[in-house]
């Protein structure tokens, strides 16, 4: 029990740099999603594909990979400093996660009923206001569940920052198990908790989110 | 004698290589109630369509107060229309469909106010006004709060013809509008048409398959067969006394 205690106290040193990164990387996901996924939906043919070129590329390399990208190659490539480690972790997951949503907000608006836009038009209502008051507000209802689940997956994501040295919960683990390493599976399991434990407000979240999705959509 | 506010002008459609409509000709003048009836396929919906702008006709020229709807002049070159033009002379006309399409995350008030607001940038207090009053009107001035979900389809279908009545249009469609009723919510939907056909000078194109109602309240109908008009006359004239040989078999059907 003592020593559960000190493993906790340990991690939770590292407890501020993956809640921060999740915050700040669901939310340049959630945006990159909107815009990809609504450009994919464009009329003009090269913006459709260039986005599905991002879309295609992100979703079908690791993450993993793409974080050392961004922090090992792209640095010494191009000679651009992307910032620092808690920013390239954040625009990796975003980036990345950002892909995958994009896929969500283009079929959620693409399943709102062609009834919809039809009603739009006969009450002359433009392409923005159409999308802005009718279409927009019905999609969102029905992407909050798969923004729920990849929020999850986001938060499991953030582990791997702390293969580019950002000092995140499972950092703090794995320099606790160097120096313990008869204590390896007490710690890994402390570990297990502390994601657990973070990830059942989202887990809840997603539930509602399904519930209120399941009203005020037609199709 | 007076202009007619709608002209089709030889108008085809075609989806893929199915041609729906063979070349439609067709006046509506102001005020005038036409009911459009016809087998099931005949392209009787398509006509109206095209003239909500959601389809686009494959050939001719549909003519709306005296603009071209599908077509406009750039630089002296006449060209496809863009939603700009589209919007400009849409705005006078008005439809009401099948299945309601009613906003299923707007209350039935916000249903009858939004368009008004944002297209026509009217005021708040003033829409809101009307809305309640038409919305009395269609005999649902308790519900205005409830959402869509909360109602009957007959109910629904009122509320989606408050909310087109709201615009002000100057042309009215209905498209099947009690096809999708249960039958014995079929009466209170043909009841708020007739009012309004009564009491409402706008113009009105009925898709339906309603002969007594078409009967009852159209000026001239129209009998559309494998995509043309193959009649068309007074009510009377082509519902009751039509010697034409495929208007007859249709009517046959309604008679039992």
């Amino acid at each position: 029990m003592q020593d559960i205690l000190s493993i906790s106290q340990e991690l939770s040193r590292g407890l501020f740099v993956t809640i921060s990164i999740l915050i700040a990387s669901s939310l340049f996901a959630y945006l990159m999603g909107f815009i990809s996924g609504l450009l994919r939906l464009s009329k003009h043919t090269v913006i459709r594909k260039f986005t599905g070129l991002y879309i295609e590329l992100f979703r079908g390399t690791s993450l993993i990979v793409q974080l050392f990208w961004l922090y090992y190659a792209i640095p010494m490539l191009f000679g651009i400093n992307l910032g620092s480690n808690w920013i390239i972790g954040v625009i990796a997951i975003g980036l990345n996660y950002g892909a995958y949503l994009s896929e969500v907000v283009r079929g959620s608006v693409e399943a709102v009923d062609d009834g919809q836009t039809e009603a739009a038009i006969a009450l002359n209502l433009s392409s923005f206001q159409k999308m802005r008051y009718i279409i927009l507000p019905q999609a969102v209802r029905m992407m909050l569940p798969e923004f729920g689940n990849y929020t999850i997956q986001m938060l499991k994501g953030t582990a791997l920052v702390s293969l580019i040295s950002l000092n995140d919960i499972l950092y703090y683990g794995n320099i606790l198990r160097s120096s313990n390493l008869s204590q390896a599976p007490l710690i890994y399991l402390v570990i297990l908790i502390f994601y657990f434990v973070l990830a059942l407000p989202l887990i809840f979240l997603t539930r509602k989110a399904e519930d209120i999705s399941k009203k005020g959509v037609a199709n | 004698m007076t202009k007619p506010i709608v002209e089709y002008k030889d108008v085809h459609k075609s989806f893929g290589d199915v041609e729906v409509l063979k070349g439609i000709d067709l006046d509506i003048f102001p005020a005038e109630k036409i009911a459009v009836i016809g087998p099931s396929g005949s392209g009787k919906t398509t006509i109206i369509r095209m003239l909500m702008t959601l389809e686009e006709p494959t050939d001719g020229d549909i003519i709306v107060d005296g603009k071209n709807l599908w077509k406009m002049d750039k630089h002296g070159k006449m060209v496809e229309a863009d939603e700009k033009h589209l919007r400009e002379i849409r705005g006078d006309i008005g439809m009401v469909f099948q299945h309601f399409n009613l906003f299923p995350h707007m209350t039935i008030l916000e249903n009858c106010m939004t368009a008004p607001i944002h297209v026509k940038g009217e005021k708040k207090k003033e829409v809101k006004k009307r809305s309640i009053d038409m919305l009395e009107r269609v005999g649902l001035g308790d519900k205005i709060n409830n959402y869509p979900s909360q109602l009957s389809g007959g109910q629904k279908q009122r509320v989606a013809m408050a909310r087109a009545l709201v615009m002000r249009p100057k042309i009215m469609l209905f498209d099947e509008v009690t096809s999708a009723l249960d039958p014995e919510l079929v009466g209170e939907v043909l009841e708020v048409i007739r009012d309004i056909a009564k009491n409402d000078d706008m113009a009105m194109v009925l898709v339906t398959h309603e002969m007594d109602f078409a009967l009852d309240v159209a000026d001239k109908v129209l009998f559309l067969d494998d995509g043309v008009i193959a009649e068309q006359g007074s009510a009377s004239d082509v519902i009751e006394h039509s010697e034409n040989p495929r208007v007859q078999e249709f009517l046959s059907r309604f008679r039992s």
